[in-house]
């Protein structure tokens, strides 16, 4: 994908990028950042293609479970350092006990059963999609 | 910054009212306030009034004039004040503000949270709400896991141990058995954290604050009024600062610091005059364990990467060189979120002038800091107290 200056920021939009594997990010004068982009102007901030992995920053397990889960818990959440951004999602496809940090993972989406609202997932990175 | 004096303080026990409407645990709160500051009601000019989740515990948003005839009267400004766990650290600000401005002499700050209505699960969901929806509530992650990430992210990069963080939960139980308005008065070691089932791991039941009703109410007056009126409060506000950081953890390039505490600390440190070498006592916002750490780093008492042994190295303990929530803290005293930031300035100012019953571990204390955090510290209010002259 070509950097193009871009004027969605929709979240949705962006999940849906995402999903096809056409992540990106929004880089501005002084930072960058995800959809939806609240500062700055839309028209100055120049979409760019997210690296396809990123490397786990920090990490828990959950036990009491937010209630959107409470069927899935325990489940692993972490803050994943993508370079220019960094994403914060559940990670699926591995042992929650098995995330470290360091871990390289790859951005992915997901959907809560109980609401039916769609998030960012990680998966190690290297395992063949389930799609 | 103007003379403010802390006229009056008040607060409820800290536990669990059950069958006590969240109005009548103001009341209770702020007749408390009122009568120990010997202002007449008919002299407040404005209520500023911190509350979360009324809307979902009580069913009840809008609650300032709800608040207002608490205090018996609507003839004054009443306003509620939202930042999470820092809306009664806010709402003490927002009052200094006004004195500060010339616009006020007589002002009521309170705070207020009832929480035990709900079940385990909705006060998770609310208290989730104090998170980015769309980063970190749509994954699932809980308010514990937010902390826990912190943690790990901290003890990742300058070390420490689950057992540092204990040492800091066995510190303010054991300051809490001598608090009459603590929630839990009772003394519990490193093993009973440690045991203690996980909530999001690396942090258990017991590194975590307890789910708490209760009120807390201060009057605070300019120093003309107290003059005026014969007025002698041991105890004055000198500094009162806030600070803003991204909502969500994922913007904001640092997990190790709370930059919204260091620059509120900073705002109140420049306005009193003081540097944090001349804190004698404070009482910080320990909702996690790890909390506490990011709160006396942010403070500046200890550098990055120093904090989380200083409960365990006696340094924060009652008989330490510095210590730190002699009332037992959110952890051991409660949290009831809204009033938070209000109990901490009952606490600190009856620690100062000597009538807490903690009081004798500080007797020449003269300067005091209260830290209120909202979320992960997106939001904090830091206030500087000293003994009046």
């Amino acid at each position: 994908m070509s950097d193009e200056i871009i004027r969605e920021t929709s979240y949705d939009a962006w999940l849906n990028a995402l999903e096809v594997d056409e992540g990106y990010y929004l880089r501005g004068d002084s930072r960058a950042t995800v959809p939806p982009a609240v500062a700055g102007k839309t028209d100055e901030l120049e979409r760019k293609t997210l690296p396809e992995t990123g490397m786990v920053e920090s990490k828990t397990v959950i036990r009491v479970p937010h209630p959107d889960f409470e069927d899935a818990a325990p489940y692993a959440i972490a803050i994943v350092d993508f370079g220019p951004v960094t994403l914060t999602g559940q990670v699926t496809g591995t042992d929650p006990e098995a995330v470290e940090t360091g871990l390289v993972v790859e951005a992915t989406v997901l959907e809560a059963e109980a609401s039916g609202k769609r998030f960012v997932g990680f998966r190690p990175a290297g395992e063949v999609s389930d799609r | 910054m103007a003379e403010i004096l802390i006229a009056g303080v008040g607060a409820t026990d800290f536990g669990d009212h059950t069958g006590r409407t969240g109005r009548e645990l103001f009341a209770e709160a702020r007749s408390s306030a009122l009568e120990k500051s010997a202002v007449p009601r008919s002299d407040v000019d404005a209520l500023y009034y911190g509350n979360y989740m009324g809307a979902t515990a009580e069913r009840q948003s809008h609650q300032a004039p709800l608040m207002a005839s608490a205090v018996g009267t609507t003839d004054l400004e009443a306003t509620r004040v939202e930042n999470a766990c820092a809306s009664g650290g806010y709402a003490v600000a927002d009052g200094v503000r006004a004195i500060t401005s010339g616009e006020a002499d007589v002002v009521l700050v309170g705070g207020l949270e009832r929480m035990t209505p709900l079940e385990t699960e909705e006060t998770t969901a609310a208290l989730a709400r104090a998170a980015d929806e769309l980063h970190e509530g749509r994954p699932g992650l809980t308010f514990p896991g937010a902390y826990a990430l912190l943690a790990d992210a901290y003890m990742e990069r300058f070390g420490g141990s689950r057992e540092d963080l204990a040492h800091i939960a066995v510190k303010n139980h054991a300051n809490a058995t001598t608090n009459p308005k603590a929630q839990f008065q009772s003394e519990i070691d490193v093993a009973d954290v440690l045991e203690a089932p996980s909530v999001a791991d690396p942090l258990g039941v017991l590194d975590a604050c307890p789910i708490t009703d209760g009120a807390a109410a201060a009057v605070l007056v300019s120093g003309e009024y107290a003059t005026k009126h014969d007025l002698e409060p041991a105890v004055a506000i000198t500094g009162s600062g806030r600070g803003t950081e991204t909502l969500s953890l994922q913007e904001r390039g640092e997990l190790t610091r709370t930059r919204a505490a260091e620059s509120a600390a900073q705002a109140a440190y420049d306005r009193a005059e003081v540097t944090a070498a001349d804190v004698d006592v404070a009482e910080v916002h320990d909702c996690f364990t790890i909390a506490e750490v990011l709160a006396l780093e942010a403070l500046g008492f200890y550098e990055p990467g120093a904090a989380i042994t200083a409960a365990r190295d006696g340094e924060t303990t009652r008989d330490g060189t510095l210590p730190v929530n002699l009332s037992g803290g959110l952890k051991a005293k409660g949290h009831p979120v809204g009033a938070t930031g209000v109990g901490q300035l009952v606490e600190l100012t009856t620690l100062l002038e000597g009538t807490h019953p903690n009081a004798d571990a500080v007797p020449d204390a003269k300067v005091g800091v209260t830290h209120n955090a909202g979320g992960t510290v997106a939001t904090a209010a830091v206030h500087v107290l000293e003994v009046a002259k």
